[in-house]
């Protein structure tokens, strides 16, 4: 078996995806740096003031005032509370927020790859792992070795588990480096808001609390590890069912896309929470931006993803170990 | 294992795909160190079979039985004894030669770096190995096909079509080689082709599939009258000339054209047919042996039924 993986590790290298794949991370994270830059310098403008400790000064003051109200209630107390605890930590680490470090790009940068862009670098590799063998013809020097189809296919699904862990984290490594070189590569242990949840429509800020960057990191890309996962998987199936990379690779983007727009575009249609491409924002769960589905938690956004893949997995396997190779 | 027992044993083979039957009961048995040829013209369902043989299509009805293990319920022991390459040698491109093969060889067990050396020496592709595949000719890629089938020392090699695409210089270096391998390695060969004259110059025994079924098993010898050879006849005036030759009793006419006119005669006899002629004021204008086509065959097969 390791023998197997090796092969279809060394395909995939030699094949000269991944570099493919790197190279467009090394091109991308340089212009979001950017333009990231950009943002901040024009919010600094218009806020008019260059003293960034001034503003975050008088930000708290104001929060501190909101507190003495009777009328607030205690659950938006505790969360107003632990803004100003953030704000304080600003104040004594000398954090500048609007000018933050590589982390928080890191974050940031996750945060809005999760649903497209990382889903997209996973489909190039996905997408053609058994449809090259089956367009080129090597599937039928692979399948009449003594080595049984289900290991093979097997084989390739592990290396596209490697592959896409590969991808995930040089995402991660690679917007640290990048992006450093313009933020600084500081902020790992900035305390970041998390915790939210949703219920009946409203945000829930009981739950939330600080922790600090890097573990936030982890969990983010954690979370778009496991998205990832699913889009590999779900596009492996396809590969294994549509002979041409090219359709493999267009069903893909298809319905990435389309998960993404059904998103946007018909939020009150719950059926929608079923489809696997529209669950891709587990990230949003950790940020607490507002969710737009309704029922939609983190458990279930799970599940749907982990059923989907069980289901493609199957199907991949049974169907690659019962066709007839005609090709 | 018996000794004697045929390497690879076909028994009422047949594929149904919708309701079109491809492949019909089809039976023969390779022994060992034999030369086998499969012969049929393109759509008769020879590569349908080939790939039956090897596992890529699972056949509806019938049973094939390599080196004694029958291929459906023991795989791994049955394909251990397969060397093969079905229609193109399509290998990796963007890897060189040896990683192709140590690619091949990290799929079964018991391949030594000894015996990849041997089998590059055997195929003569020392020199090029180590380049990109996508840098090779056609009878390169052919060679090192060739030699990924070897990697698991198979008792029999199935080739489909190996010609295709070769010049001739190629095709002969291929026959050369293959007759080489059976010499020294003592495999059989499987070799499937829709050339007569092919089959004839390498195999010894020989099965014919037409229309999904076989129409002849046996010797190669047997197939095309020996004693008889195909002459092509060039006459002026051809009419008079067509004449005296069917009264010849030792010649046979079969096809006559504007121009030319095919017999079967004795190849000994050519020079007292034509010394006849002379005689008669009939200008012989070229004189020619005609290699038989599949075609040709068919027709004495079954007597022009099947004409293809």
């Amino acid at each position: 078996m390791i023998g197997l993986v090796y092969n279809e590790m060394l395909k995939m290298v030699r094949k000269k995806r991944l570099w493919v794949i790197l190279g467009i991370l090394v091109i991308l994270i340089p212009i979001f740096t950017y333009a990231q830059a950009q943002t901040l310098e024009r919010a600094a403008k218009q806020i008019g003031t260059s003293d960034w400790k001034v503003v975050l000064k008088q930000q708290i003051i104001d929060q501190q005032n909101r507190l003495t109200s009777s009328r607030l209630p205690e659950e938006w107390k505790a969360f107003i509370k632990l803004n100003i605890q953030q704000q304080e930590y600003y104040l004594k680490n000398n954090i500048d927020p609007t000018a933050p470090g590589a982390p928080t790009f890191m974050r940031k940068f996750v945060e809005e790859s999760v649903s497209l862009f990382l889903p997209l670098l996973v489909v190039i590799i996905a997408a053609d792992l058994v449809s090259s063998e089956l367009s080129s013809g090597t599937i039928k020097l692979l399948l009449t070795r003594p080595v049984r189809r289900w290991k093979v296919l097997l084989s390739k699904y592990i290396s596209l588990l490697f592959a896409t862990s590969f991808i995930v984290l040089s995402t991660a490594i690679l917007s640290y480096l990048l992006s450093g070189v313009v933020f600084g590569y500081g902020g790992w242990d900035l305390p970041v808001l998390s915790g939210f949840q949703e219920k009946n429509g409203a945000l829930l800020t009981e739950f939330v609390h600080l922790m600090p960057q890097w573990k936030y990191l982890l969990m983010a890309y954690g979370l778009s590890w496991l998205a990832c996962i699913t889009v590999a998987t779900v596009s492996f199936m396809v590969s294994v069912l549509v002979r041409s990379t090219a359709s493999g690779m267009g069903i893909m983007l298809a319905a990435i896309i389309s998960g993404n727009l059904l998103m946007q575009l018909s939020p009150t249609w719950g059926a929608i929470k079923y489809f696997a491409f529209t669950q891709l924002r587990l990230t949003d769960y950790l940020s607490g931006r507002p969710i737009l589905i309704e029922g939609m938690t983190l458990p279930l956004s799970i599940g749907v993803l982990g059923a989907w893949s069980v289901v493609a997995l199957i199907t991949a396997f049974v169907s690659f170990s019962r066709r007839d190779v005609l090709a | 294992m018996n000794q004697t027992a045929p390497v690879l044993e076909v028994k009422k083979l047949s594929k149904q795909i919708g309701k079109r039957k491809i492949v019909e009961d089809i039976t023969f048995e390779v022994q060992k160190g034999e030369i086998f040829g499969f012969l049929g013209p393109n759509g008769a369902g020879k590569t349908t079979t080939i790939r039956m043989l090897v596992g890529l299509i699972r056949p509806t009805e019938g049973m094939i039985q390599i080196g004694g293990y029958p291929l459906q319920d023991q795989f791994i022991e049955a394909i251990s004894q397969v060397g093969c390459i079905v229609e193109n040698p399509e290998l990796y491109p963007y890897l060189t030669g040896r990683e192709n093969l140590e690619h091949f060889a990290r799929m079964m067990t018991g391949v030594t770096d000894e015996w990849i050396h041997e089998i590059i020496r055997l195929v003569e592709l020392e020199e090029r190995i180590d380049e990109l595949v996508k840098t090779y000719s056609l009878g390169m890629r052919q060679r090192l096909g060739i030699a990924q089938a070897l990697l698991g020392s198979p008792k029999i090699l199935i080739l489909d079509e190996p010609t295709n695409g070769l010049d001739p210089a190629g095709i002969r270096e291929l026959r050369a080689f293959i007759r080489k391998l059976v010499h020294e390695q003592g495999i059989s060969v499987f070799i499937s082709s829709h050339i007569l004259h092919e089959i004839q110059l390498m195999c010894d025994r020989v099965a014919i599939i037409n229309k999904g079924k076989i129409v002849y098993t046996g010797p190669v010898r047997e197939l095309v009258h020996e004693e008889e050879t195909r002459i092509e006849w060039r006459l002026d005036p051809l009419q008079s000339g067509v004449q005296v030759l069917k009264e010849l009793s030792f010649v046979r006419p079969v096809e006559q054209t504007e121009e030319h006119l095919y017999v079967y005669m004795p190849l000994d006899r050519i020079a007292e047919v034509n010394e006849q002629l002379t005689a008669k004021q009939i200008k012989v204008t070229g004189i020619r042996p005609v290699q038989a086509t599949l075609e040709d065959l068919f027709l004495q097969l079954t007597g022009g039924e099947t004409k293809s």
